[in-house]
Formats: structure tokens, sequence, C-alpha cells
């Protein structure tokens, strides 16, 4: 067992975890903020998505002991039911879900892409690669990682834009 | 309630909540992370222990012996479950091979056994010391190899009768003066919803609480006991809430046996997900196909014969993919045939996924067609609208559609999309790199109902609440049930609360077929009908004449609150919607009209979906939001379909090779641009007193043959094997 | 996954020195292709060696001109380096066409060179195949091949190298920079990095024991136009079935490298000199020797294909 100190949602947490434990099942199993899901568990669907040191990453590709004294948020850190961030209000409006199971990872992707266009990061489809801009075909791509089965694309597409013109509004 | 009658007017059609878009009111809950799913009950099941699967290395034969030692031994390892430890097990009655393998081994990953541990990660190790010899047999695996031992499955079964025929098809098709004779074959294909089958167990005595991952409650409930052979009273099925199904959940499977026999092994709560690698081959899958389709019409292209037959195979004791189904409804023919036939594989289990039956029978069916509108040179959505029947073709004027709209949905969904910009000639339109095709498919998918019970009741606060084992796939039964019980008692839909997924609560028609949506509203329907009586009983009312609305039940000048009638006790009722023999008088179904354009590289034969569009007519629709969802999300199944799934048969070994989601590939975000959906007014009288049908199956059938015929217009090669890959365009290509 | 025991590096020598003298020692730095193979105890290493606080995560001129990026550098990081974008854009596109946003953001510039095939075989342990086991058989050559190499190939497996980035860092003549467990350090030019299958398919480069990659370096900059061209089953994320980078440069001067078709990332000197006789010609030059099964066969005609578009564009740009 080794002892590693996260700072999830902004609080600080304690564990003592087998070195094996992904940082999924630190998530899920240890500290019981299972709103962040498994899908695959192999990094093929980005239902584990959560943000760490601001960056989005799949937290079933990752072991918890590797992230010691960093900062990660999940869904559970981005809005409550009483309290919704503005992209789950989005998702809310804009039905950008069916089942559920994607969704926290898809919203956590949503949140992050919305900041790496903002800091210029290009993309597989940008054709400048000076020139970032928001689009529906960027955010596609960019949300590519994130699989939906049920199939909600074009409203999860709709939900970010909302939320991305209402910040620049 | 019995409904044996086409519906009059009643409550539902105020259209004052139902009907209406609404967000679905488990929204807050699925964005948050909140909505607990079967995995991570630590409020219901605290300290559950975590079981890992093991899968069967072999498809055919038998377990020479199983070394256990190494897995006891591992560090904390609670204990093994297998068939030499499990008792003696029955066999679920939905259920084709059993669950839990061994001696006998009737499949590649079918349940061997089950490594119980202190933690995840020390279950997961520890399966893999689990240490089995078998004895393999070979067995049969190649559809093709085996299609002239393919036989005539039994009578019966979802998709009635194997084989039927009206007129003489053959001579009427020897005469046609046009005719289209094809072969179209479909690969297996993986649900691969993203919550894996997960399951949480937990005993109190004889008596087993199982959450679980599942889309029919009862079904389940009955197959627990069968396979445990314990009372059904002795067990608890919870499912509030399940991450996708697609018919890959409608049944009992390995999480939730061996969860169940897991916990009473080691007398502690134990929990089992599936891992991705073992689902596509430990569960069901949609079967492949080979399909001939020969029609012959005259030369406008009008069909006098018109004749279906599909191969497929299951392993014995299992039952065909029923892609023929459409084709006895969909277009008018005097002559007509069609045919099942079944070969035994030993694959793992064939079984249903979404529109089983139709989403592949259309990939075929809506091809040829296509095929017959350019041997006729008849535009294919006209030469749709002229064959278009408003009767079953097979039984005759005696046994009319209770509504079809299709010539609507092609009149106003080819408007809608720019249909009249198609050329067409094939490989006629440019842009840039891109060879430009237009595509247009009918959607049919037949109308299930089945019996479906629900509880209501109003509190003293005026709250209604609404109980039925119904089940939310991400269908949006939660919203339209409440929908719903709002119009029923007048109240908003904020004062309804629903409780689905528990097999305590009245027993529903459950998700599945396309049959939820319709059949657990009419439920609710009878149960709030039944609480109308009560209410305006209690109230001194007439309840043909007392109206309920705003919380109110109001007779002529007078009213009482919900609220006080309910009283501190409140009123509760409890009903079910009983169906007659309408649907057999009636056929009954539900239509559109699919349309896609598709961009195909010139030199790559890269395909993109430029956009897709649609009309549908589903009776009435109950939430045009979710409704809208469920046939976007069932369009780009069928742009799978057409595109890129594909579970790969190792004929040598007998599995499917891709089985992961880095393998076998499903539509991602930048594969579906633009989708419109349009839904054709349509109440359907004769379906349920919503005068409601489905929709969540309609959307996948025909989508993916759309985008086939769309392929063609843009670059006039025609393939039949689906998925229509890279390798199979430029093959065509340079042919 | 079998238990392991975890320490942190300090230095590259020492992280080196540690994992030579370790029995079952494994370095990991994003871990999202390790943990992965992990899992399904393809790889079992018993003790791992994180190096991600060793820092080698800065990209920088050096002194004749060219790059050095940090063993550490993200993918994503290294995409949307400025440098990289301008100087070297067939790195950028290349890095970009592959995996998600999430698994960029973790995977690194020296993983990424390390990552394993995506063989079905390989990936199921219940399977033949000599890369997982020596010896075993492979799985593969009868079996399901439309994804699989058919360059580089030999009787004992015909697994293709996954990599997008290295496919760009072969085009351009990348060099990697390693430090051994005796504290020497020494740079292995790429095309010598990665080794066929021949009878040993499960030794897939020249590292020796405990040696371990503290950078990349990219010579200076060819100028040119730089494209990289993936072709795959659907839109994105998914593997390459071909993928092609290239740099057209002034008087034929133009270079190619393929993914998807090869053992490892593919280059040959024939297909550079063929550039100014067009696709056919590359194409022709490139595949020689190619080996295809029935699935696979496919693919020479799509890497024609992919050039012959590539060409297209060219001359649409000129």
């Amino acid at each position: 067992m080794i002892p590693v100190e996260l700072t999830v949602n902004g609080r600080e947490t304690h564990l003592q975890l087998d070195p094996r434990t992904s940082l999924l099942d630190a998530l899920r199993e240890h500290l019981h903020l299972t709103g962040t899901k498994k899908g695959c568990d192999h990094g093929q669907c980005g239902a584990c998505t959560v943000i760490v040191e601001g960056r989005r990453i799949n937290s079933c590709l990752t072991l918890a002991v590797m992230h010691d004294g960093e900062a990660i948020t999940t869904i559970e850190g981005l809005g409550t039911p009483d309290k919704l961030h503005p992209m789950q209000r989005a998702f809310i409006t804009h039905d950008g879900y069916q089942c559920g199971y994607c969704t926290p990872g898809q919203i956590c992707s949503a949140v992050a892409v919305l900041e790496e266009i903002e800091a210029g990061i290009p993309s597989h489809v940008t054709d400048d690669l000076d020139k970032v801009a928001l689009t529906d075909a960027e955010l596609r791509e960019r949300m590519s990682g994130n699989i939906c089965r049920c199939a909600a694309y074009p409203n999860i597409i709709a939900a970010i834009n909302d939320v991305a013109g209402g910040a620049k509004a | 309630m019995k409904f044996d009658t086409p519906a009059g007017l009643n409550p539902i059609d105020k259209g004052r909540v139902v009907g209406k878009a609404h967000d679905r009111i488990d929204g807050a809950a699925k964005v948050t992370g909140t909505a607990p799913y079967a995995y991570e009950r630590h409020d219901a099941a605290p300290n559950a222990a975590y079981g890992w699967m093991v899968g069967s290395g072999i498809a055919k034969g038998r377990i020479a012996a199983m070394d256990l030692r190494a897995a006891e031994a591992a560090p904390g390892v609670l204990g093994i479950v297998t068939h030499a430890n499990a008792g003696k097990l029955g066999k679920g009655s939905m259920n084709t091979a059993p669950l839990l393998g061994g001696p006998q081994i009737d499949h590649y990953d079918q349940a061997v056994a089950l490594v119980i541990a202190d933690s995840f990660e020390n279950a997961r190790d520890a399966a893999k010391l689990v240490r089995i010899d078998y004895t393999s047999e070979g067995g049969k695996f190649d559809l093709a190899a085996e299609r002239p031992n393919a036989v005539k499955p039994p009578e019966g079964g979802f998709g009635g009768s194997p084989d039927t025929a009206v007129g003489d098809f053959d001579g009427a098709f020897a005469k046609a003066a046009v005719k289209v004779d094809q072969n179209y074959s479909t690969p297996d294909h993986s649900h691969a919803m993203l919550e894996p089958h997960a399951s949480t167990a937990a005993w109190n005595g004889d008596k087993l609480t199982l959450w679980t991952s599942n889309q029919m409650i009862a079904w389940t409930v009955g197959d627990v006991a069968k396979t445990l052979g314990i009372p059904k009273a002795n067990v608890r099925l919870v499912s509030p809430y399940i991450g996708g199904g697609f018919g890959a959940k409608l049944f009992l499977r390995a999480d939730a046996l061996l969860a169940a026999l897991g916990a009473r092994q080691v007398g502690r709560p134990v929990k089992v997900a599936l891992a991705r690698h073992q689902i596509p081959n430990n569960t069901t899958h949609r079967p492949a196909t080979i399909q001939r389709i020969r029609i012959g019409a005259d030369k406008d292209g009008v069909i006098d014969a018109i004749g279906h037959e599909v191969w497929s195979g299951d392993l014995p004791g299992g039952g065909p993919e029923t892609a023929a189904q459409q084709t006895r409804l969909l277009y008018r023919g005097a002559n007509r045939m069609t045919a099942h036939r079944l070969a035994t594989l030993n694959l793992p289990e064939g079984n249903a996924m979404r529109a089983p039956g139709e989403a592949v029978g259309l990939l075929a069916l809506e091809v040829a067609m296509d095929e017959l509108a350019e041997a006729c040179g008849v535009d294919p959505v006209e030469l749709r609208i002229r064959n278009d029947v408003q009767y079953d073709p097979e039984a005759g004027t005696q046994r009319p559609f209770s509504s079809r709209k299709l010539v609507e949905c092609m009149r106003a969904g080819a408007e809608r999309f720019g249909w009249n910009k198609r050329q067409a000639k094939p490989g006629q339109v440019r842009d840039g790199r891109w060879m430009v095709g237009m595509g247009v498919a009918s959607a049919f998918r037949n109308n299930l109902v089945g019996k479906s019970g629900a509880r209501i009741g109003v509190d003293a606060k005026g709250q209604v609440i609404v109980e039925t084992d119904m089940t939310d796939i991400g269908t949006g039964s939660y919203t339209i049930i409440a929908q719903t019980a709002a119009e029923m008692m007048g109240v908003p839909l904020e004062a309804v609360t629903v409780r689905l997924g528990d097999s305590r609560f009245p027993v529903s028609a459950g998700s599945g077929g396309q049959w939820g949506a319709n059949s657990s509203t009419a439920g609710v329907y009878a149960a709030a009908m039944a609480l109308r009586a009560k209410l305006a009983e209690k109230a001194g009312y007439s309840v043909d004449q007392a109206e309920f609305e705003e919380g109110l039940i109001r007779h002529e000048n007078k009213s009482q609150t919900l609220a006080a009638l309910a009283g501190r006790e409140g009123v509760w009722a409890e009903d079910s919607i009983e169906f007659g023999d309408l649907d057999k008088r009636y056929a009954q179904a539900t239509f559109g009209a699919h349309f896609c354009e598709v961009g195909v590289d010139m030199d790559t034969a890269e395909v993109r979906i430029r956009r897709m569009g649609g009309a549908f007519a589903a009776g009435r629709i109950l939430n045009p939001k979710s409704a809208r969802s469920q046939v976007i999300g069932a369009m780009t199944m069928g742009a799978g379909s057409a595109l890129m799934e594909a579970l790969d048969v190792d004929t040598r070994f007998g599995f499917f090779v891709n089985h992961d989601m880095a393998e076998y590939l499903v539509p991602v975000h930048a594969d579906i641009p633009e989708q419109d959906v349009l839904f054709i007014e349509e109440l359907d009288d004769k379906s349920s007193p919503m005068k409601a049908k489905g929709v969540g199956e309609l959307g996948i059938c025909g989508a993916g043959a759309a985008v086939a015929n769309a392929i063609y217009n843009a670059t006039g090669i025609r393939i039949r094997d689906y998925p229509l890959t890279i390798d199979k365009l430029l093959k065509a290509q340079v042919a | 996954m079998k238990p392991f025991t975890y320490s942190r590096a300090t230095s590259a020598q020492e992280a080196a020195t540690m994992a030579a003298s370790t029995q079952g020692a494994r370095f990991i730095a994003g871990g999202t292709n390790l943990l992965d193979l992990m899992k399904l105890q393809i790889e079992t290493p018993t003790h791992l060696i994180d190096v991600n606080p060793l820092k080698l995560d800065q990209i920088e001129k050096t002194a004749d001109g060219g790059l050095r990026i940090g063993a550490l550098v993200r993918n994503t990081d290294l995409a949307a380096d400025k440098v990289v974008r301008h100087d070297y854009g067939v790195l950028s596109r290349a890095l970009l066409s592959g995996a998600s946003g999430q698994l960029r953001n973790k995977a690194t510039t020296a993983g990424n060179l390390l990552q394993r095939t995506r063989c079905p075989y390989f990936y199921d342990t219940r399977m033949p195949c000599n890369k997982r086991k020596p010896g075993s058989g492979c799985g593969a050559l009868q079996g399901m091949s439309r994804n699989l190499a058919i360059l580089g190939v030999s009787d004992a497996c015909i697994a293709q190298h996954p990599s997008d980035m290295a496919v760009a860092m072969r085009l351009l003549d990348a060099t990697v920079d390693t430090v051994g467990a005796d504290g020497a350090a020494r740079s292995i030019p790429i095309a010598d990095f990665h080794l066929l299958p021949g009878d040993t398919p499960h030794v897939e480069t020249v590292l020796k024991a405990g040696e371990i990659i503290t950078s990349v370096t990219l010579p200076k900059p060819i100028g040119g136009t730089h494209v990289y061209r993936k072709v795959r089953d659907r839109s994105s994320y998914a593997f390459a079935l071909v993928s092609v980078a290239a740099v057209f440069g002034k008087n034929d001067a133009s270079r190619f490298a393929f993914g998807g078709i090869g053992a490892k990332p593919w280059r040959t000197a024939d297909a550079d000199a063929a550039a100014g006789s067009g696709a056919k010609a590359v194409a022709e030059a490139a595949l020689a020797g190619a080996r295809t099964t029935h699935h696979n066969e496919f693919k020479k005609k799509l890497v024609e294909q992919t050039l012959t578009s590539l060409y297209r564009q060219k001359e649409a740009r000129a």
C-alpha cells in the first residue's frame, strides 16, 4: 500500500492504495465518487474523462499513485443538481445525452475542449495550425474521444456551442 | 384496463403536457454523475467484494481439468465460483447457452469461473491464475459455409412464422418486365453500450437482491429464480439507471448470475462488471445474415412479385435473425414469399439488438429498391410512393394498417432534405476531392405492444407518485411517464415523482422492441384512470364529469385539491393495460423516410456523411425532445452498420476477434454532422389510449441503406456486403 | 495486472541503472499503452519506475538549428509547440491525427515511439502470438489480418506499428537520445531504432536493458510543404489503415514515410527518389517486397491512392 494524496474537487484526500489502483478506481471505489464512469477501462471510450491539473485525461489509463499531490476535477466538482455548471445545464437543455453513462465524461471533455480552443491548441481538422477557431467541425473532432453509443452527438455539439456563445457574450 | 376497441377522446388528448418537448426529469442526476448505476451502489451494498469473470478460451468442447489452487492462494481472494461448486443450476428461459459453462463449453468466453476478492485489483489478478485444460471439439463458425445446411426454424417467436407465401411468386417473378435479384450480407454486430453488463448482489437469508443493469425486470426475475432454483418471490431486482442496452440487457446474463452465486458463496455482497473485452464473446450479439432479394415489377416500377430469403446462424436451440419481417408488410405486390433459414453455429449466442430483423433486413431490401428504381428509371422516392399499400399485403384488405404515413414521410422528408437536387445518374456531383451523392430509404418497424402495469398515488402535498418496473435505458421513460401522469392528474410535471426499475413495482412491458414507451405510458394511463375514479368518489363527484386540472378535481363550480383528498394516508391505485386483438385486426407499424448525403474521396474512397435527415410517423410523439434524440441516435447506429460495424469472425478458433472498442468501431462525434428529424403528425387510436407507437428503433431501420444508396449515387459503386469499408470500395473501383 | 512495486526516478541515469539491475523493471511515463497492456497481463512488470519526476518536458533549439524534444513532452504540447507547428508541420499533423485529446494529453514522445502493436491476436492472451509469447505461433497470419502490416513482416509476425508520430519522426530523420545503465549517452537514428520482427518479434527496438530515452532530436528544418494523411475506418479516434507523411520540396526533393503498413514506421530511399515520377512510382518503390494476406492486400492500392490524393493536392496548390 502506498499513501496517495489527491486534491479532488478542491478537497484534500488521503488514501492508502495498492499501486495497481487506477485513478478511475481510486475515485469510484475508494472515494465513492462514482460520477466518473468505467466504460472500457482501456482508453477506448472516454467515459472516465476527468480534468487533472487543468487537462482532460482518461482516468482509467493512469495510476492514482502517479498523481500524488495533484488536483483533480470530476463531474461532481463541476456542479451539483442544485447548482449546475453551465455545461451541465446546457446538456439538459439540448438533450445532450440519453442513457447518461458517457455523460460525465462528455461534460468534462467539453469543458476542457473550450479551454483548449481558447489556448490555441490545434486539432486534426485545423486548416492553418496557427488559426484555431471554434467551429462545429473542431468541436466534433475534439470530442471524438468520447463515444456516445446512444449517439446524442449533434445535441452535445449544440450544448457546447451554447456555453461557448454564452461565455463570449 | 382492457384495450380492445379504438381509443376515443380521452384526457391525453388535452395535450397540455404530453406531446410537448420537455427536458428529461432525470437530467440533473445524469449530468452531475449522481444517478446510481448497478456497479455503484456503495449506498445500498457497502463493502461489496469484487468478482472477475473468467471466460472460456475455447469455443466448443469440455473442461478437462481446472486448477484453482494458485488463484485461491492469491492475496485477497475470498472464493471462486465454478460449475463444480455452484450447485445445480437451471437455464433461464431467455438464454440459449448456460451462463455458467463447464464442464461443457458452448462458446468462446462463456463464463467458467468467478474469482471473488477483497479488491478489484486482486480479483482481476487472481483470475489470471485459474488454470484450465480444455478438450476442444472444433465447431461450426462460418455462416457462408453452413448456409447449405441451414434448416427451417420452428414456428413462433417474435418474428412469427419463418416462411410466408402469397400468390405465385415464382411465376410472377419470371414474367416480370423488370427484375432485381441480388444477394446481400450483413456481419455480426455488437451492442457496444457504454455501461458494461454489471450487477451487485446481496443475500439476506434466502432472499436475493440484485442491483443490475437490465431492460426487462420481470423476465429477469423469472430467469434468476429459474436458474438458481429459488422462488421468484425471493428475488428482487433494482435497475433504476441503465447505461445503454440496445437489447444486450434484455436478459439475465452472466454478470448477475455470477454476482448472485458469488455473494452466496462468500457470504457478503459481490459486484461484477464484465470487462469490455469480454462482452462481445460472452454476451449476445446481432447475428450475421446472408439475404437474397428478388423483386419483379412492371416498367413503371410497380411491384408484382417480391421475395426475401434470409440465412443466419445461432447456437443449438437459438433462433434466426428475422430479417425478412418488413418485406411482408412494406410494399405492394400480389405474389410474395419470405423465408428464414437457420444454421447451427458455435459462435457466441445471437439475439436481439436494436430493431432485430428490420435493422439488417432493410439494409438489404432498401438497397434492392434503389436498384429497382434505377432499373426502371423511376426516382427512388417516387418508386416507394408507387408501391405503398394501406393494408397488410399478405393478409389482404381485410387487415388494414391502423395508420400508415409512409407516403407523407417520403414527400415531406424529400422536400425538407432538398431531394430534388439529387442527380439520378451516379457519379455526377463533385465538391473538391469529394464525390457527392444522396440516398433515400424507407423506415419501417413493427409496433409491438405488451401488457404493462403501474401504481399511482397522490400524497398530502399533492405530489403524484408513479411506480412501475418499467426501465429507462436512455429512452426517456422517466419523463414520458411523468408527462402522462401529469396530464392525467392535472398537475404540473414538477409535481410528479417517477420510480422505475424495481421488481417490487407493478410489472410493466419493459424496454425492448420499441414497445416500451407506448405500452408503459398506457399502463400509467390505466392506473391513473383508476386513481381518478377513486379521487372522484372520495370527492363525491361523478368521475365522468370531473375535470382534473391545476392540482384540483373540479365538477361544475365545485372543486377540491388533490392534496386535501389524499390526506395523510394518500390515495393509491394500481392497474395495467392489457391489449386485445387490435394488433391482429390491424397491421400496426411505424414508418419513415431516411435521407442521406455523403462525400466519397475520389482517390482513397473514404466516406464522410455530410448530412442525414428524415421524416417519421410513429403515432403521438409523447416528448418530441427525447423522441428526436432516440431517432438521431438510431440513425447514427444505422450509419455505423453501413460504414464500419462488424464483428470479425475467426473461423478457426470460433470467436469474434475484434472484441474491444478500439477494434470494434462505432461512430464517433466526427462521423456525424447535421441530423434533421421531422415528425409527421399522427394519432394511432388502435395502438393504445396514448395513440402513440414506438419510436426508439424506427430510426435505425433503413438509415444504413440510405447511406449505402448515397454512396452508390456518389460513385456508381454498389457494395452489397456490409459494412461498406474502404477496402471493398477500392476493390470495386479498380474492377 | 500483476502486483508491482513502484518508485519515482530522481535522475535519468539512476533510473537506467535501477532498471538494468532490477528484474522485471519498466519505466512508466504517460502509461496510456503500458497500463492498457498490464491490465491484460500482456506486460507484466514487477517494478515500475515512474519517470515523470525527471521533468524531461522541454522543447529547445539545438546548436545546429534543430530541435530537441524532451522524452516526456506530451503529444498535445509537442503538436501545439510554435516551432513544431511552423517548421515541422508534418509532426504536428501526425500527432493530432492520433488517438484522442485525452490520450494526447497524457501520452509522451518517448512512450509513443515504444507503443506496441494493435494486432488483436497480440491482445488476446489465449491466442498464439510470437510477439507476446515467443514460440507460440502467429494467430494473425492465417487469421483476421485486415489492419496488419504488409512490409517488414516475417513468418513469425505480421503486426503493424501503430504510431502516427513515429512516422513523422522517421520522415524528419529524428534521432533518439538515450542514457544507458552505464551512464553512457547515445543517439540512435530513428531508422535504426525499431527492429523488424524476423524470428524475434518480441524484440522491438535496439534499446538495451535499462536504457532510457531522454529526448528525441530533429535536424534543422527542411522547409517544403508538410502533409500527413491518415486513412482509417472512421473519421477520428482510430488507428490508420494507411497513413502517409510527406514533405514536398523544390525540384522533386520530396520524401515520404508510411504508417499502418509496416512492422515499423516505413520509409525507403527508393520511394523518395521516385518523387519526381509521381504517386504510382512512389507507391511502387515504397511497396517493394510487400507481403500481403487476403485481408490486407487492399493496403497496396490504398497507399497508391493516398499518394495520388496528396499529389493532386500538391498540384492544386501549385
